[in-house]
């Protein structure tokens, strides 16, 4: 059960095999026995959980059973969801109940989904190890002595240590793709305005998007299906027609080109990493594709453009949190200014105010044109040179990650170490196109490798057609290290 | 040494939507403090502004009466800074591209028409209120304000004293109202004037350094403020001093400004593009059916009033200061063609003078046009004088009769007498009872003449025409 693929789940649930509410306690169980170990999840509230499975079993009963009605997901802490405490790994929201729900909340409680609960994630997402997070660290369960990755470190190990079929995650810089390598499970970004943002807790507006975090591509596209759609309450959510994701899973790979960037196959990838890359590649020429070099000259600038335009944005996202309405205040202080400088002094991370520094910094009087202006022309470029790469192939694959997991604490007191484990992702969110890793073998002390796949706008459907077909001849994905 | 002011006007006009700039909770005036605040005026985490389309079509309806161009795209930015009563922290605004970029007010300024110049108008949302009193050394925050749409509209230095400033702000006062973007209440807080006065020698070119004054909700304030201020700013430079930019507050009790904040300690608001909003998007269609639903504005009504009805810049004026009067003017006039002065006599003067006196809007004078044609209409058939119409005025203005014109006239008695032989009877027995003044007036005597039209109104109660009466008394006295 704890490794049925999504579609299973929903056949077991049809035929009455077992009903939500038994699923679901199963997984409470589950998470009651690990959490303790992982610290995957920052809430678990069996009370709503069961209640949101006995009215899915009643949906089921009469026939009016989604893909996903009755099934367990695990949601990001970053999602606001009513009734639920919602911290963002954040001391500064340890006391937050939302009073209403994110716009991808909504989405799967129509669905009949059940919220598992809220998982552990770095500081209002910003770091790639979870090690940020006010609640505590999360472990790799392949190796615990390793970061899971983040910042949706908590819902990558959840899936990994199957303590919840799936799980939303968010992606800033990677914060899907890196956990989802570094703990050997699949998760896709998908393209900017897909996904609702209403309800998302904000890091860097312009990057931000939410997207699923699961065993297999399959499982992605059936995540997908009910996570995306027009928001009007999101200006930036884009109105199209509703596409069927799992739609081009079975289609052959004959003819697909896939381009190789020659700068992500440049030094900074470790030796393992490489060599997965290529047994991955060999499996993709198998089924039909051809690689070809393709070039993005401006790539390697995404890691500098990323850490200007992320924190500028941070800085000011993260202005409400003040002490005066909700959340976290400093207990005392002499005046307002006292307030706001105690309040934000214990209420945020180290992480979380390097970040503020940085961004008040580049949008300061006499130093925006150097810094903001600067990297958002860059950003053009960078999209420019996806733009043309995708003239010559129609999929990019690379690395995910430069390497394995690494070891707790090992980067956590060096920042720019840190930041370059984003170094091949970040640049899908400077260009707003999708991106998704996949589980393709493993390295170092058994710790998991990804694949990047990378497309153009709106190409979802084929990405995840090729992670599935990889996945049907392959089994990394069906590895658990439990 | 003669000194120039130099005055720039920053309005804040409250925009007259329904709901808010970037969500759907009420604008309205007054409610219990917080009751009218959403998720998104709270700024919870992870809410996100929706522009109100409301919001922009007032902006487009102010640029296009005012001759601007609207920007497409503009830019919504963050203004950041802290305080309470600020709940994301940032201001949502528009700094480096606005709506609406330059246009020109034409103002009358001692009988004179000036232009003044905008730089610009931008949208952005109000910020709530903190409540120092009542909290026991505690500050309460009401953010029923916050989010309030307002269309900020900047003018060039081009004002030359306080007069020609409040001039100015009535004029933008009185256009915000015509077009039907701003109710224009000051008390209320819908209408709000910061100046920027600066002093320079006459004759110089160079501008002074400025102050800008803030928190001025009326004209009268806007006025003394200003005058105040270039006394201040004349006085320092006199005695040899310099004007340090900073911004001032006018405190109406002491009738003087004082510093608020100065260069120095101002915020860097570190403006950038609001990401969670794209560029406004305006397309031709878009300004075209606003174009196509604008009202006649004042000025172009205001020539037209002098040309169509020959009316006097003056009078053509004060019947165009507001659309209300205006158009009461017009449904006037319609039911009476030709007679625009008599129009506008009566307006500007009883009905002004009554509404004035009762503290009423036009739009709610209790005689309607139709009704005042009526009673106009019989002053200008000689049914009754212009005196009479008086009276029947204030019966009407009263209810009575149900304002019927005529029935007031007939119950009052105050039909004219206008029949000629009627007059010459009664002209020939004054003529007979007074022959002295007869013969007084025969030797030359002129006043002996109005004594004698005083006898014959005297004998008809006053109700005979009195031109009738001069033309036939001259006539019998002559002969």
């Amino acid at each position: 059960m704890f490794n049925a693929s999504l579609k299973q789940l929903a056949v077991q649930l049809a035929e009455k095999k077992i009903s939500s509410t038994e699923l679901t306690t199963e997984f409470l169980r589950r998470i009651k026995q690990f959490n303790p170990e992982y610290n995957a999840f920052i809430t678990v509230n069996e009370e709503i959980s069961l209640a949101q499975a006995k009215a899915a079993d009643k949906m089921i009963a009469v026939g009016q059973a989604g893909p996903l009605t009755g099934i367990p997901i695990a949601q990001k802490d970053i999602f606001c969801a009513k009734g639920w405490l919602t911290t963002c790994g954040s001391k500064m929201l340890s006391n937050f109940v939302s009073p209403y729900d994110a716009g991808v909340i909504e989405r799967f409680n129509q669905a009949g989904a059940i919220n598992i609960g809220k998982t552990n994630m770095d500081e209002f997402a910003m770091g790639s190890s979870n090690e940020t997070s006010y609640f505590g660290i999360v472990k790799n369960p392949w190796d615990v002595a390793a970061v899971p990755g983040g910042s949706s470190g908590g819902a990558a190990c959840a899936v990994a240590a199957r303590l919840t079929p799936a799980a939303t995650g968010t992606d800033t810089g990677g914060s899907i793709r890196q956990p989802a390598a570094l703990c050997g499970i699949s998760g896709i970004k998908p393209t900017y305005g897909l996904v609702s943002r209403y309800g998302m807790i904000a890091f860097a507006s312009s990057l931000d998007q939410g997207g699923p975090m699961a065993k297999s591509a399959e499982d992605l596209a059936l995540l997908l299906n009910v996570m995306t759609g027009f928001d009007l309450r999101d200006s930036t959510s884009l109105q199209r027609d509703a596409e069927d994701y799992a739609q081009d899973l079975q289609k052959p790979l004959a003819g697909l080109r896939i381009g190789l960037p020659k700068e992500y196959f440049a030094e900074g990838m470790s030796q393992e990493v490489a060599r997965a890359i290529e047994q991955a590649l060999v499996e993709c020429r198998k089924l039909g594709a051809q690689t070809i070099e393709v070039s993005l000259p401006n790539a390697p600038l995404s890691i500098p453009v990323y850490y200007v335009l992320a924190p500028a944005e941070a800085s000011s996202n993260l202005s409400r949190f003040d002490g005066v309405r909700y959340g976290y205040r400093a207990p005392a202080y002499s005046d307002l200014a006292d307030m706001y400088r105690k309040t934000r002094t214990q209420g945020f991370g180290a992480e979380v105010k390097r970040r503020i520094l940085i961004g008040t910094y580049v949008l300061s009087h006499g130093y925006y044109d150097a810094y903001y202006i600067k990297a958002q022309k860059l950003r053009r470029l960078i999209a420019q040179d996806f733009a043309e790469a995708y003239e010559r192939c129609d999929i990019i694959m690379g690395p995910t990650t430069p390497t394995v997991a690494f070891n707790l604490g090992e980067k956590s007191g060096d920042p720019i170490q840190m930041y370059l484990s984003d170094i091949y992702t970040s640049a899908a969110n400077l260009t707003g196109m999708p991106a998704m890793s996949i589980p393709i073998g493993f390295g170092d002390k058994n710790r998991p490798i990804g694949l990047h796949i990378m497309g153009n706008y709106f190409k979802e459907a084929q990405m995840l057609n090729i992670a599935h077909q990889y996945q049907l001849v392959t089994d990394w994905h069906l590895k658990s290290p439990v | 040494m003669q000194w120039e002011i130099v005055i720039g006007l920053e309005v804040h006009a409250q925009l007259s939507t329904q709901s808010k700039i970037f969500s759907g909770a009420s604008t309205a005036y007054g409610a219990p403090p917080n009751s009218q605040a959403c998720v998104i005026d709270l700024a919870l985490p992870g809410v996100l502004p929706v522009l109100n389309k409301g919001a922009v079509e007032r902006a487009i309806k102010f640029g296009l009466s005012v001759g601007a161009k609207i920007n497409s795209p503009s830019i919504f930015a963050r203004k950041n800074y802290f305080y309470p009563d600020l709940p994301k922290g940032y201001q949502i605004s528009q700094f480096e591209l606005p709506v609406v970029q330059g246009g020109n007010i034409q103002i009358q300024a001692d009988g004179e028409e000036k232009n003044i110049r905008l730089t610009r108008a931008h949208l952005e949302e109000d910020a709530g209120k903190s409540l120092h009193e009542d909290f026991h050394g505690m500050s309460g925050i009401d953010l029923n304000r916050a989010g309030t749409p307002l269309l900020e509209i900047v003018s060039e230095p081009d004002m030359r004293s306080s007069a020609e400033a409040v001039v100015y702000a009535k004029t933008l006062h009185a256009l915000v109202r015509w077009i039907g973007i701003c109710d224009g209440n000051m008390q209320e807080g819908s209408f709000r004037c910061d100046a920027n006065v600066s002093v320079r020698p006459c004759g110089t070119e160079k501008l002074g350094t400025r102050c800008e004054i803030k928190n001025l909700n009326s004209f009268r304030f806007l006025e003394k403020a200003i005058d105040y201020e270039a006394r201040r700013q004349i006085e320092i430079l006199q005695d040899g001093g310099t004007i340090r930019q900073e911004t001032r507050l006018y405190d109406a009790n002491k009738d003087e400004t004082r510093t608020m904040r100065t260069k120095e300690d101002a915020n860097d608001y570190r403006y950038f593009p609001d990401p969670d909003l794209l560029p406004l998007e305006i397309s031709a269609n878009w300004i075209d059916q606003v174009q196509l639903a604008l009202p006649e504005l004042p000025q172009v009504r205001r020539d037209r009033y002098m040309s169509e009805f020959a009316l006097s810049a003056y009078d053509a004026s004060v019947l165009t200061s507001s659309r209300e009067t205006a158009d009461y003017f017009e449904s006037t006039i319609k039911q009476l063609p030709g007679q625009a002065k008599l129009c506008a006599n009566w307006i500007m003067g009883e009905i002004s003078g009554q509404l004035n006196k009762e503290g009423l809007e036009i739009t709610a004078c209790p005689i309607t046009p139709s009704q005042l044609a009526t009673l106009l209409k019989r002053i200008s058939d000689g049914t009754i004088s212009g005196k009479a119409a008086k009276t029947v005025f204030e019966s009407m203005w009263n209810g009575e009769l149900e304002r019927n014109v005529d029935a007031i006239i007939a119950a009052k008695g105050l039909k004219q007498i206008s029949d000629d032989s009627t007059i010459e009877k009664l002209v020939e027995q004054v003529l007979t009872a007074n022959a002295q003044q007869v013969a007084d007036y025969r030797n030359g005597k002129e006043k002996a003449f109005n004594s004698l039209v005083g006898q014959i109104m005297k004998a008809t109660q006053g109700k005979a025409n009195p031109a009738q009466v001069n033309t036939i008394l001259k006539k019998k006295l002559g002969g």
